[in-house]
């Protein structure tokens, strides 16, 4: 385990630790106020950081079975959202299936598979399965509907996990789970900036038919805090460039928004306020992914193009 | 050596299919009954529902529950009769017409009487995925006996999903369990069954915006 990771999941404890004590501090300043939600927030987090810590110490192998745990309970958090078909119950079990397959192909670092596996094999041969059922009303609905969801929470996350098995090469100061957590880190901690500058200067609503909370000074705002963490930890966990860093800051921050957005659209879609109910003060895993499933794609083939 | 068998499956095999295949959320868990005699009433759509419903039990409740479940279904063979009758510890029913006038209820009598909670599924069969069909009153005949004993009503959405009838392939989903306030035998059979339905139409609508 490189040193630089330990050091810097160590950070991470340090500020959820800081956030609690705010969050204690504030109750006992204001104990009219309500700060549940908060404090679930927190409580929340401390859970998944020590979940995902766990998974980036102990070997490469459990990181992988990570990520792939995550697609599951994204995919089955997605498809409990939307309307199935009862036909399509077989077609929905190899869906899952194709989640097992996808993080093989992720573990055996077979690259090119991993790129197609998806948006090819599986985008050609789940509507064949839904054929051979035979239900045709509502088919292109189900086959749509099922394949956005497996290339937003199978194919996109998988992107994360792929980094693992990245060869080797000069400069990788954290080795390549460095990559995975510059990239969790900074999308996660752009959503936190993003609610934070947003709550406290924002004005300007900025898709107010989508997520009327959302403004352009929280965007902004999470765009700087972004890309100035992205410089100053690029050095630590990375071989980034100065000014690759701040491009990669740059493309988290924005392309995090847009996740967000894009997964809050499907969720007013089908008149959800969150998408489950698994980690409270937050909703559910998706509320959680969402801007990771626009991140971590965009910015695995930005480092690869320019570093492998 | 049935009762450890019995916890070992519900404890380790069921709960890993409930809590980590399908992931449960279960609303209002505080109302569900501790102690018996106690009459949970449920919606039918799947072999999954009575799991569900043993699991999300705290284990001293667990220890009592019985399932009420069709004889000519559960004890079709031997090794799915013991597996029912010892493992899960069902209450078989003769759904037969021909039964219906001696006391077809008599086990489940026994049962409260030696203060177990009952888990009872008023349609009578699993029927169409996540559709509710008319209740059958044969409850109400129950509860006229046991007056005093609580009826806990629990509405569940999502098992038909995961596992409906004649299926054998579970597929998972996220389900949903909606516990009721518990109520009384209210006087006569016919406001007893109004009294059920408006209540698990109630925890229904509770669901709606799933």
């Amino acid at each position: 385990m490189p040193f630089n990771i330990i050091v810097c999941l160590m950070g991470l404890f340090v500020m959820l630790s800081i956030a609690s004590t705010v969050v204690f501090v504030l109750k006992k300043i204001k104990p009219q106020k309500d700060y549940k939600e908060l404090s679930h927030r927190v409580k929340s987090w401390w859970i998944m950081i020590i979940i995902f810590s766990l998974a980036m110490i102990l070997s490469k192998k459990v990181s992988i079975l990570f990520f792939g745990f995550l697609s599951f309970l994204a995919l089955k958090e997605y498809l409990s959202m939307i309307p199935t078909r009862r036909a399509d119950h077989r077609v929905l079990f190899w869906a899952y299936l194709s989640i097992l397959i996808q993080y093989y192909w992720v573990y055996s670092g077979w690259y090119g598979m991993f790129l197609i596996f998806i948006p090819l094999y599986v985008f050609l041969l789940l509507p064949l399965r839904m054929v051979l059922i035979g239900q045709t009303q509502g088919f292109l609905n189900a086959a749509g509907t099922l394949h956005w969801g497996l290339m937003t929470t199978v194919y996109s996350i998988s992107h994360v996990s792929f980094f693992l098995v990245m060869p080797k090469i000069g400069g990788l100061v954290a080795g390549n789970g460095g990559w995975v957590l510059y990239l969790v880190f900074l999308t996660q901690f752009n959503d936190v900036a993003q609610y934070i500058t947003g709550k406290t200067f924002g004005k300007h609503k900025i898709i107010p038919k989508v997520s009327p909370n959302k403004t352009y000074e929280g965007f902004f705002g999470g765009v700087i805090v972004t890309c100035v963490l992205a410089y100053l930890i690029a050095p630590i966990l990375t071989p980034l460039s100065p000014i690759h860093s701040i491009i990669a800051g740059l493309i988290i921050s924005t392309a995090g928004f847009i996740g967000d957005v894009v997964i809050s659209a499907l969720k007013r879609d089908l008149g959800l306020k969150d998408s489950g109910a698994m980690l409270p003060g937050h909703g559910g895993i998706l509320d959680r992914i969402d801007s990771l499933t626009y991140t971590a794609p965009l910015f695995f083939h930005f480092v690869r193009y320019l570093y492998y | 050596m049935n009762t450890i068998l019995r916890y070992i499956f519900l404890n380790l095999f069921v709960r890993l299919i409930v809590n980590i295949i399908l992931g449960v959320n279960v609303r209002n868990r505080d109302r569900l009954p501790e102690v018996g005699p106690a009459i949970i009433i449920a919606n039918h759509n799947s072999h999954l529902d009575a799991m569900v419903l043993i699991t999300i039990l705290k284990q001293k409740a667990m220890k009592i529950v019985r399932p009420v479940a069709a004889m000519d279904y559960f004890l079709k063979n031997p090794l799915l009769s013991w597996f029912s009758q010892k493992i899960i510890r069902i209450i078989p029913l003769r759904r037969d017409v021909k039964f219906v006038k001696e006391d077809m209820f008599s086990d489940c009598y026994d049962s409260l009487k030696k203060n177990e909670i009952l888990i009872f599924f008023p349609e009578g069969s699993r029927g169409e995925p996540e559709k509710i069909s008319v209740f059958k009153s044969g409850i109400s005949r129950i509860s006229e006996k046991f007056p005093n004993v609580p009826i806990i009503p629990v509405f569940m959405h999502g098992l038909g999903k995961a596992l409906p009838k004649g299926e054998a392939i579970l597929v998972p989903f996220f389900c949903d369990v909606f516990v009721g306030n518990s109520f009384q035998w209210t006087g006569d059979r016919g406001s007893f069954m109004d009294m059920l339905g408006t209540r698990m139409a109630a925890l229904e609508q509770e669901g709606s915006y799933l």
